[in-house]
This record gives C-alpha cells, sequence and structure tokens, in this order.
C-alpha cells in the first residue's frame, strides 16, 4: 500500500471545510486542512448568524453527528431565538445571532484541538493526479501533500468577481485573492460550471447609529440551544434593532439603478430570490413603501453593526446616501461598502451521494462550490464529505443520507438529482417529511447512525446512551398505561367520554391532554424527566401523521435502494421518449427515487427504467 | 426504440383503411413503398410500389413529425382502399423494414402518454369515446379527451398549492415581513375549491351512467304485460310471455340507444306475496334491481304489494290498455301508449343526464374524494390559526398529491416559485 502524507486533505477553511475535516479526523484517519490564513477559519463572511428554519434543522443534525457548527455557534451566541415557538415543534427552528470573533476563536482553537487534524496554511494551485484518481494538492511553494482523498470547499474562491457599482474586483471575499490557478485545473476536469451570484449590505459603524427610538429586538427569555451537548449561552447577551428603508430610500436607489452593478448589465451569474439585493425589491415589489431592516451587532467587542436587508451592488457614495436616508441611520459611517459576488460553481448533479464527484475517484465537493449558499447548507455537505472521503481512506462503502431521515438527505438529494437554477438554501417546505425530520428529535434520528460508523467521542455517546434510555423508559411508562375517556374528564381534560380506551402516550396525542392530567391520573409517571416528558410529548403530537408516512417512507427506501450504475446508458432503454433520456442522461439519478423526481418522468417510464435497471420483480409505488 | 404499426380502422372490408406507422423510423416506410416521405401534415397521393411484390395500391399518405403527431413521434398514415387483400400485404410489407413491428393493442396510446401528449384522465376518456355508442357518450368523452378533467384539476392545484405557499410562507420565512396569519385567505381558496370539487364528486354518478348506460327497471304485479311490452321496446321476443302469472323469474335486460342515451330496460319478476321460494327469489332480485335503477315504470295491473312504492320521478302507468274499455295506458300486444312511454323515459334521463359532471372513472372518483377529505381537515386546521399550519399544510400537500395523481407529479419548486412571486422575501 502507498504511504500518503495524510489520508484525506482539505482544502478551504470555511464552514464546509471545518466540519469536512472534524469529521474526518473524529473518524480516526489522519487529516490536513489546507487554507490561505489562519485567520481564515471559521470566518463568517455574510451575515452574523447561524441557524434559522430548515438552516436550524440542519445545525442540529451535524451536531447528532458530533459536529462542531452547533457546539461553537452556542459558545458564540449574543442572542438566541427560537424562530416559530408558537407553531408546532416540527417547523421551529433555532437561530443565533453569533459574535464572529469568539466564534472564529473557538473554531480556530477546536480545530487545533482535535487529534488527527493538521493546519496547513498554503494555497492550493493544482491537485495531483494519477490514472484519474486524485491523490493530493500542490501548494503554492511548490510543496506537494498526497492523501488517499482529498475535498475542495473552495467557496465562491473559483473565479469569484466582486462588483460594487461598475467597479470590479477579483476575489473570493473582500480583501482576499480568489483561486484561479485551482479554478483552471478543475476546468481541465470539463466539469460543467455555472455562475451564481450572491451579496452582501455595507457593514456600518455602530458608534454612528441613533439607537433611541429604534424597536428593539431581544433574544428569547429561555435560550434554546443548537448542540445537544450546551447547557446555555456563555457569551453576554444583547439585543438587535429593527429600522426601515422609506419612500425617500427608494427614490434615491431607482434614480441610480443603472449604476448598480446588476442593473447595470455587469453580471451574468444568477442570485437568490429569498436574499434579493435592495435594488431588487425596489423594482419588483414597487407597491412597498418600505422594507424592514435588522441591525444585527457583528460582535459584543466590535461596534461593527450588519444591517440585514439591504444587500447591494450600488456605488459606494449612493450606498452612503441611502442609508443616511434611513431612520437610526441619519449620520452612518459605512466602513465596508456592500458588494455583489460573482463566482463559479459545479453542477452538483456532477456528484454522487457521498458528494464524491462521478467518475473522477478521490475528489470531494461541499460547500457554495455545489451551488449553495448559507454556512449551514456548507458545513452539512463538509459533514458528509468528511465522513465519506474518511471512509474511502479506510476502504469501507459510502455512508449515504435520505430525504427520510434528513434535511441533509434531502439536501444531497435536491442538489445531485435536480441541480440548481440559483442558490440553494434550505426551507423546511423543502422535505416532504418534515413532521418527523424535527429540530428537537435530529439526535434520536442520527446519532445512533454517527456512533455507528465511529464518528462520535464517548461523552456524546454516553449524553446520547442516557437520554434514549430515559426516553425508553417513559415511553414504556406511556405505553402501559391505559386511561378511559372517564379519567381523562375527571382529570379534567374537555374530551368526549365515548368510553375510548388509550394508551397513555395515544392520549397525549390529544392537544387537551397535559402530563400534568396523566401524572393525575398515574402519579408515577412524575418519576420521568423534564425533558423527557417535554420530548415525548412532541413525539406524540404527530404519532398520527408520521405512522401514516411510514407506508410513503418505505416506498421511498425501497426505490432509493433501487441504484442505478453511475455509467448506466440510458439511451439503450426501448420506449424512452428523447426527451426524458436527454434529461436522465444529464441528471445521472442515483437511485430509482431520484430518477422519480426528474421532470416529466411518466410512471410508465420509470417502470422501463426499473425494469432495465434491475431484472427483479419491483412493485413500483406508481399507483396507476 | 422499434418502429411500430397496426391497422388503425376496424378489420374487414370497408371504403377506406388507415395503417398507423410510428416510431424513429417510421419515414421510412414510405421509402419501402418506392417514394420520398411527403412533406409532413399535408396529404399526398402515392402509388405504393413494393420492390419484390410491385404494384400494390393508390394510397393517400399523411407524416407528421416528432413532437406533432398523435403519439409524439414520427408517424405515417397510409389511408388505402378498404379490401383485406390490400390491408394485409401493406401490413406484411411493413413487417420487414428492419426495425419495424407490429404495435401491440393500446401501444400507440401508451406512447402518447409517455411522451406527455396525453394524460391519464385523456387516456380514459380516449378508451371511453372509442366505445361510444350514443351521442350523449360521445359529448362526454369529448370534454375528457379535451382535457377539461385536467384543466379543472389543474385549477383547483393552482388554487391549492397558492393556499400551501401562504402556509409556508408563513413557516419558513417566519422572521421576514410576511403576513403572520393568513387563516382567512387560505379559507377563502380552500372553500373555494372544496365548492366545486364536491359538485363534481356528486356528478359521478350521472356520468358513470352516461358512460356505462342508464336503466330503467319495468315493475309491477303479476301478468300487467311487463315482459310484452319489454319485447315490444326491444323490437323482439327477449322475455318469454305467457298468460300463466309469475312466468318471469330472473331479471331480463334489454339494451338500447334511446335518443341519445344508452339505456338498458330490465324486465322483472312480477311482484306478489308468494309461497314459492323459486318465485320470492326472483322477486326480492326485482325489487333489489329496480331500487338500484335510475327510473321504474310501475305497470298497474291487478294485486298490490306495499314492498316497492313509485319515487316522485317514477313513471306509473296501466299496463294491457289492449283489455282496457277506455284504451288508457300502455300496450306491449298492440303498441298504444308506447311512444309516449318512451319519450317520458327520455325526456327525464335526458334532463338527470345534463347534471353530468367531468368524473366519469371511479379511479378519478376516488382520488377526488380523498383530495376532497384532506382539504377539509386542512381547513379546520387553518380555521384553528397559525399554530395549527404545520399541520394544515400536510393535509393540504396530501390533497394536492392526491390531485397530481390524477395527472400527473406535485413539485415543492412550484410550492416555492408562489412564494417568491407573492412575497417580498430576504431581510
Amino acid at each position: 500500500m502507498k504511504q500518503f502524507d495524510f489520508d484525506v486533505i482539505v482544502v478551504g477553511g470555511g464552514h464546509a471545510g471545518c466540519e469536512a475535516a472534524h469529521a474526518s479526523a473524529r473518524m480516526g484517519v489522519s487529516t490536513a486542512l489546507v487554507t490561505l490564513s489562519e485567520a481564515g477559519i471559521g470566518v463568517m463572511s455574510c451575515n452574523p448568524a447561524i441557524g434559522g428554519l430548515g438552516k436550524g434543522h440542519l445545525v442540529r443534525e451535524i451536531d447528532a453527528f458530533d459536529g462542531i457548527m452547533g457546539r461553537i455557534a452556542d459558545k458564540a451566541g449574543i442572542q438566541f431565538r427560537l424562530l416559530n415557538r408558537r407553531k408546532g415543534p416540527a417547523v421551529q427552528g433555532p437561530r443565533a445571532q453569533a459574535d464572529r470573533r469568539i466564534y472564529q476563536a473557538e473554531m480556530l482553537a477546536a480545530t487545533k484541538a482535535q487529534t488527527n487534524l493538521e493546519v496547513v496554511v498554503g494555497e492550493v494551485t493544482d491537485l495531483i493526479v494519477h490514472d484519474g484518481e486524485v491523490g493530493g494538492v500542490v501548494l503554492d511553494t511548490d510543496r506537494r501533500l498526497t492523501a488517499s482523498s482529498v475535498i475542495l470547499t473552495t467557496g465562491t474562491f473559483l473565479r469569484g468577481v466582486i462588483h460594487i457599482g461598475d467597479r470590479q474586483i477579483a476575489g473570493g471575499r473582500m480583501g482576499e485573492r480568489p483561486s484561479n490557478d485551482l479554478a483552471n485545473t478543475l476546468a481541465s476536469f470539463e466539469l460543467p460550471l455555472g455562475r451564481l451570484k450572491t451579496g452582501t449590505p455595507p457593514r456600518l459603524d455602530g458608534r454612528a447609529i441613533n439607537w433611541d427610538g429604534l424597536d428593539e429586538q431581544p433574544g428569547d427569555d429561555d435560550p434554546v440551544m443548537f448542540s445537544f451537548l450546551s447547557k446555555g449561552p456563555t457569551a453576554r447577551q444583547v439585543s438587535c434593532a429593527i429600522t426601515h428603508t422609506n419612500e425617500k430610500t427608494h427614490g434615491i436607489i431607482r434614480a441610480n439603478l443603472d449604476r448598480s452593478a446588476m442593473y447595470g448589465g455587469h453580471i451574468e451569474g444568477v442570485g437568490p430570490r429569498y436574499c434579493p439585493s435592495i435594488e431588487d425589491k425596489v423594482v419588483r415589489f414597487a407597491d412597498k413603501s418600505s422594507h424592514q431592516i435588522f441591525l444585527e451587532p457583528e460582535g459584543l467587542d466590535d461596534h461593527t453593526i450588519y444591517p440585514n436587508g439591504i444587500s447591494t451592488s450600488l456605488p459606494e457614495d449612493i450606498q452612503l446616501e441611502y442609508v443616511r436616508s434611513i431612520v437610526g441611520l441619519e449620520s452612518a459611517e459605512i466602513l465596508q461598502p456592500g458588494y455583489a459576488i460573482e463566482y463559479d460553481y459545479v453542477d452538483p448533479r456532477a456528484l454522487n451521494l457521498d458528494l464524491s464527484l462521478k467518475g473522477r475517484t478521490g475528489l470531494y465537493l461541499a460547500g457554495q462550490i455545489n451551488g449553495t449558499t448559507g454556512y449551514e447548507e456548507a458545513a452539512a455537505q463538509g459533514l458528509v464529505a468528511g465522513l465519506n472521503a474518511a471512509r474511502r481512506s479506510r476502504r469501507l462503502q459510502p455512508v449515504t443520507f435520505s430525504r427520510s431521515d434528513s434535511y441533509i438527505g434531502v439536501m444531497i438529494d435536491d442538489l445531485t438529482s435536480r441541480g440548481v437554477l440559483e442558490p440553494y438554501r434550505m426551507f423546511t417546505s423543502r422535505a416532504e417529511y418534515r413532521l418527523s425530520l424535527r429540530a428537537d428529535n435530529a439526535d434520536q434520528r442520527l446519532t445512533q447512525k454517527a456512533i455507528e460508523i465511529g464518528c462520535v467521542n464517548e461523552e456524546r455517546q454516553s449524553v446520547f446512551e442516557n437520554k434514549m434510555s430515559s426516553m425508553h423508559s417513559g415511553r414504556k411508562k406511556l405505553d402501559n398505561l391505559t386511561v378511559t375517556s372517564r379519567q381523562l374528564v375527571d382529570a379534567g381534560v374537555t374530551i368526549s367520554q365515548d368510553g375510548t380506551k388509550r394508551s397513555g402516550f395515544e392520549a397525549l396525542a390529544i392537544e387537551a391532554v397535559s402530563w400534568d392530567a396523566l401524572m393525575s391520573i398515574d402519579p408515577t409517571l412524575s418519576s420521568i424527566d423534564l425533558a423527557v416528558r417535554e420530548q415525548l410529548s412532541k413525539d406524540a403530537l404527530y404519532a398520527n401523521y408520521i405512522e401514516r408516512q411510514q407506508k410513503d417512507i418505505e416506498a421511498l427506501r425501497r426505490d432509493e435502494a433501487q441504484t442505478i450504475p453511475e455509467d448506466f446508458d440510458f439511451g439503450s432503454i426501448e420506449g424512452l421518449s428523447n426527451e426524458l433520456k436527454t434529461k436522465l442522461g444529464k441528471a445521472r439519478p442515483a437511485n430509482v427515487a431520484q430518477a422519480a423526481r426528474i421532470d416529466g418522468m411518466t410512471p410508465s417510464a420509470l417502470m422501463l427504467i426499473l425494469s432495465k435497471t434491475r431484472a427483479s420483480v419491483v412493485k413500483a409505488r406508481v399507483a396507476v | 426504440m422499434d418502429t411500430i404499426f397496426a391497422l388503425a380502422t376496424v378489420p374487414g372490408k370497408s371504403g377506406v383503411a388507415v395503417i398507423r406507422v410510428s416510431g424513429p423510423g417510421a419515414f421510412q416506410s414510405c421509402n419501402a413503398f418506392g417514394f420520398s416521405p411527403p412533406e409532413p401534415r399535408l396529404s399526398a397521393l402515392r402509388r405504393l410500389v413494393h420492390k419484390d411484390r410491385g404494384f400494390l395500391d393508390e394510397a393517400l399518405v399523411l407524416t407528421f413529425t416528432e413532437g406533432a403527431s398523435f403519439t409524439g413521434e414520427y408517424v405515417v398514415e397510409f389511408h388505402v382502399h378498404g379490401s383485406v387483400a390490400i390491408i394485409n400485404t401493406v401490413l406484411d410489407c411493413l413487417t420487414e423494414v428492419q426495425g419495424f413491428r407490429p404495435a401491440v393493442a393500446g401501444e400507440f396510446t401508451r406512447r402518447a402518454l409517455n411522451n406527455g401528449r396525453l394524460d391519464l384522465t385523456q387516456v380514459e376518456a380516449l378508451a371511453d369515446l372509442i366505445d361510444a355508442e350514443t351521442e350523449m357518450q360521445r359529448k362526454q368523452a369529448l370534454k375528457g379527451f379535451t382535457g377539461r378533467l385536467r384543466e379543472k384539476s389543474e385549477s383547483w392545484r393552482g388554487d391549492l398549492i397558492h393556499a400551501l405557499s401562504l402556509l409556508e410562507a408563513t413557516i419558513d420565512f417566519a422572521d421576514e415581513e410576511v403576513p403572520v396569519d393568513v387563516s382567512d385567505d387560505v379559507e377563502r381558496l380552500l372553500t373555494g375549491v372544496l365548492d366545486t370539487m364536491d359538485r363534481e364528486i356528486s356528478g359521478f354518478g350521472v356520468a358513470e351512467r352516461v358512460r356505462s348506460g342508464f336503466e330503467v327497471a319495468i315493475v309491477g304485479p303479476p301478468n300487467a304485460g311487463k315482459s310484452t311490452l319489454l319485447n315490444a321496446l326491444a323490437g323482439r321476443d327477449a322475455a318469454i310471455t305467457s298468460e300463466i302469472a309469475g312466468t318471469t323469474r330472473d331479471v331480463i335486460e334489454v339494451r338500447m340507444d334511446l335518443g341519445t342515451l344508452p339505456v338498458t330496460f330490465l324486465d322483472t319478476a312480477g311482484l306478489r306475496e308468494t309461497t314459492d321460494e323459486i318465485e320470492s327469489i326472483g322477486i326480492q332480485r326485482a325489487i333489489q334491481r329496480a331500487k338500484a335503477a335510475d327510473l321504474r315504470v310501475f305497470l298497474r295491473g291487478e294485486g298490490e304489494f306495499s314492498d316497492l312504492e313509485p319515487l316522485g320521478h317514477d313513471i306509473v302507468i296501466d299496463g294491457k290498455s289492449d283489455l282496457r274499455s277506455d284504451g288508457q295506458g300502455v300496450s306491449g300486444l298492440t303498441g298504444v301508449g308506447i311512444q309516449k312511454l318512451v319519450e317520458d323515459v327520455k325526456d327525464y334521463l335526458l334532463s338527470y343526464a345534463t347534471s353530468a359532471g367531468l368524473v366519469s372513472h371511479e379511479r378519478q372518483k376516488e382520488v377526488l374524494v380523498a383530495a376532497s377529505r384532506s382539504m377539509s381537515i386542512a381547513l379546520d386546521f387553518v380555521r384553528s390559526g397559525p399554530e395549527m399550519y404545520d399541520l394544515g399544510s400536510e393535509e393540504l400537500r396530501a390533497s394536492i398529491f392526491m390531485l397530481e395523481r390524477l395527472v400527473g407529479r406535485v413539485d415543492v419548486e412550484d410550492v416555492l416559485d408562489e412564494v417568491f412571486s407573492s412575497f417580498c422575501i430576504g431581510k
């Protein structure tokens, strides 16, 4: 066997890179994290916040695999809010404002403390390729590092161009160099590339903001943490403030639209619809006379304010003019102008479900390079790539995620089967099994799997196993308890007294039934820990729906298990329309479930694919 | 892929017969008969000359290109003279062409479905259209074939996706400038869809009758002249008649086209109290079928029987008018009153048939009933306020999925598209 410098090399120290490197190192293989500078590790280049709807779910899932994002975010959190607190637990998402400096410092410290993980400072200019297999990287110092797999997490650095008005600067992030050499190397692989854009708002000096009279947005009274291991916030907690644009702001923007990089025709990349620039908002929603702006502090010892809601690519003088038209910002100073950035991404349909590149063994891609946006989306991909690159170095089968077990599975399936048209962001509405894929049960769903593949340390394993055993014994107590409708009425529950007998768990599914009512019927239930009680309530709430979905999930898993060989020739299927053949050839679905989601797929065409890819009889879930 | 061919018209002797060829190589069929494919969509008169068999026939030839034909593939139609010999020879010649094979039953339609030229409801309607025997059936099938149910379903789906996008916006963009409570808007959309959907579901019974035929039961006491009347209507001796009361034991069916409607008349055992075991079974059967029929014609005669009473629209008339001094009623023997009876039956069934909906297949109805049920539950959740939107959207999603099963499939991107076009997202 060849001797490598490392088992896994991760290129890039952003959110995808850190999570990938840590995941790989946790798996016990020697890992290098190559970054342009140590200061670049864990940088939040956009807004100083982690989590949210869908995104908070991803952070919890990363945490369930003993990942780092949740733990670091908890340490850096200076304002915690559980979004949708009043709605059902399935659609609640934890979110926190993070202190940038604490986040970076904690990430760097955690990275240095992680065993099997070495930080290498340098620019990767090329990949080492032998017989079509990637075997390491070449640094700008001409130093060569060999490894059995390489993970690229280069974010927006691939041919990144920053636009401020009609000014263009080559760069992956403000003040940093773009990785053009690496882009050229990748181009020689003839990967399908596309171009996307995203933007940021100008950063303001908080000392020049008139905070009096602005609405204050405090954090939650009982902060909800990201990590299943965290107990509570450690940093001082602060509030955000809210202000609004007005007609005058919109007038300034409208009058200068032709000077905006996006409207002046300087940008060809496609931007995200859910994160439009202020120019976009003013044009597309012309009838709205005001837009909300959150003034988010970037840190406790930092006077920089991130005005969330006014990302822009207008020239600096116009930025200052419109900012100063906003209440509270009349004498604001801009510390760093807003800008739009355009960058290359690799069509993620070129990837396998383990995020390795199809046909080029040993190379994995994670994060924005795959057309996604967001720290959480990037980190989740990093986790997947890190786990799999490590497994590959040990010659183990890939570990993959399903739409039915995680948001991670939803995202990777979406990316690899449909590709992206705009930067991909997670939403809860993307998950068809949203009621079972909750932020609150991410550990229940995933940590066992994580323990089995060996990426969980002892502390987490014992916390998890204790929790699960309390959950099981609590659930058992509930299942063994039989309550009549009469007993419930006597306990003060408004319910029709129809003589129905229910288990304690079934009773808990009824909205009006509380633990207090059940404990008055069976006092021994009070021995169940409060946190366990709360979690059992959430499980019970959706139990009926989850049971109903179980059939769909089984069908999905069956279809997912019907894998289609990577080199399968769809053109050879008789009876398939040319249009579908073309689409299938392009998407190259990894399994029948992915094929089923291809636009224009018909039940009969799916049957043809099934019969061709696997001769054995499979009962298709298509009901025709 | 194979190129398939088949006789598209009825086998046997006819003025013209159409042979259809479909598939990637369809245009080569022209070369097999010694000419190059005529310009698509224009009819051309050509001599079919085979290299070995010589001159076969003079035919009208039509070609259609890919994407612009019934199947969505290259198609050639040969309109030849409808002689068995010509048809067989042309088919034989086609078999010899490389990559050609005879189509199996329904294969052209299947390819149309595969290529997205028809949706499932259209395929169902196409089968009905081909089977249509009466004017009313033809009209109904045509509604389905031209995609009326699909249009309706698309419009329902549009409203449901809009409703779902409202709910999802409050969920996924909770920290943005979107409304918190959208219950009123969602309720308005859902009740609108529920209303029209339930109307279509209730029109199913009638539409199904137009498709499969109406039933009219002739009932009455023994020896009232029911079987004679049936035979007169049928114009043949379908039922045994005799002077002996209780001759008819089983239910006898005669199917006919009454004006534009497919109607099956049922002759039933005479209704009376009896101790005869077999007759008793016949009477039970008569009552059962009569109750299930769309209309009952009660022939009055001698004897009373209370287990079956006429409903409001049922026709009650004296039988054996030939034996009556006033000549009132109807007589199968002389034909008196039959014309009027037929008109009355027709008038009633026609007015009944106009309430037919677009839903004419059990499968379609079942899907819609399930969708409607989910929507009703969703409506209850939505009415309870934003706290229940997670469950409301779940039910709504289920109902959209049901509608998709009617014609196609659902896509979360559609919901997001709607969200982004309705709200200014992005703080």
